[in-house]
């Protein structure tokens, strides 16, 4: 067992279980939490494949950025109606079933893929600057366009929410 | 580990995220299982760029994460909005469209 191996089967089972909590907890607020474990964890898995920069990027706009937005939508949500911030499921066998096909068709097309892909030696402290020179270099106007999303997106939520006078 | 693992990891959490999708009732946790869905999708990128060395993998997966904080911050604007105008956020009790 290498380090990696152990590292990768930690990491994978902290995010499944984060994840079923996610999807299983009857309180909301805590299925918030939970989200927010299984997005560290996902940023883990990003540093086991050698990308730092992305494993920063995850923590600083999803477990930061998106946990404050939803436990913000929560709090204006649930809690001005007085109830408990109790969710319910429904339909749970079919939702089971029917994500269980989707889990086995994607193992079993993984099962059939030709194996034996090699993982190729990698500095990754080289990886950051050639991001950094490809967003402004081949990826320069994606992202213009990825600048130009997140200002129409937060005028548009802006616009959503806004009190009617 | 072999990009078989982590494909299959992906895998697992895609499908745990749309089994949210499918069961939750309120429409913030049926936002919740959708992140679970997109960061399946990432770990799915990040993995065929590092198996396959090739660092356009790593970019897309810095788009795909700027577009899902967008795709949060619109949809839960929706929410507060529909909490606004019917006082409920349960998926089900939403049916203005239906004829």
């Amino acid at each position: 067992m290498t380090l990696e191996m152990v590292g990768f089967w930690m990491v994978a089972a902290v995010l499944v279980a984060s994840s079923l909590a996610v999807v299983l907890t009857p309180n909301l607020f805590h299925a918030v939490l939970y989200l927010a474990a299984a997005l560290v964890a996902t940023g883990l898995v990003f540093l086991l494949l050698d990308s730092p920069f992305l494993f920063a990027v995850q923590l600083l706009l999803y477990a930061v950025g998106v946990m404050t937005v939803v436990v913000f939508a929560i709090m204006l949500t649930e809690r001005l109606v007085g109830e408990r911030i109790v969710q319910t499921s429904r339909s749970l066998l079919n939702g089971a079933v029917v994500a269980a096909a989707v889990f086995v068709g994607v193992v079993g097309f993984l099962i059939r893929a030709p194996r034996s892909v090699l993982r190729p030696t990698l500095d990754a402290d080289a990886t950051t600057p050639a991001i950094g020179r490809a967003l402004v270099g081949p990826f320069a106007v994606t992202l213009e366009l990825l600048g130009l999303l997140l200002v129409v997106a937060l005028l548009g939520a802006l616009y959503f929410a806004r009190t009617d006078e | 580990m072999s990009l078989n693992a982590y494909l299959t990891l992906a895998a697992l959490v895609f499908a745990i995220g749309l089994f949210g999708v499918l069961t939750r009732r309120n429409a913030i946790g049926i936002l919740l299982g959708i992140e679970l869905m997109l960061n399946a999708v990432n770990i799915n990128l990040v993995a065929f760029a590092r198996f396959h060395g090739d660092l356009r993998g790593l970019v897309f997966t810095l788009f795909t994460i700027a577009i899902t904080v967008a795709e949060v911050a619109v949809g839960l604007a929706i929410v507060i909005v529909i909490f606004r105008v019917r006082r409920t956020v349960e998926a089900d009790r939403l049916d203005l469209l239906r004829g």
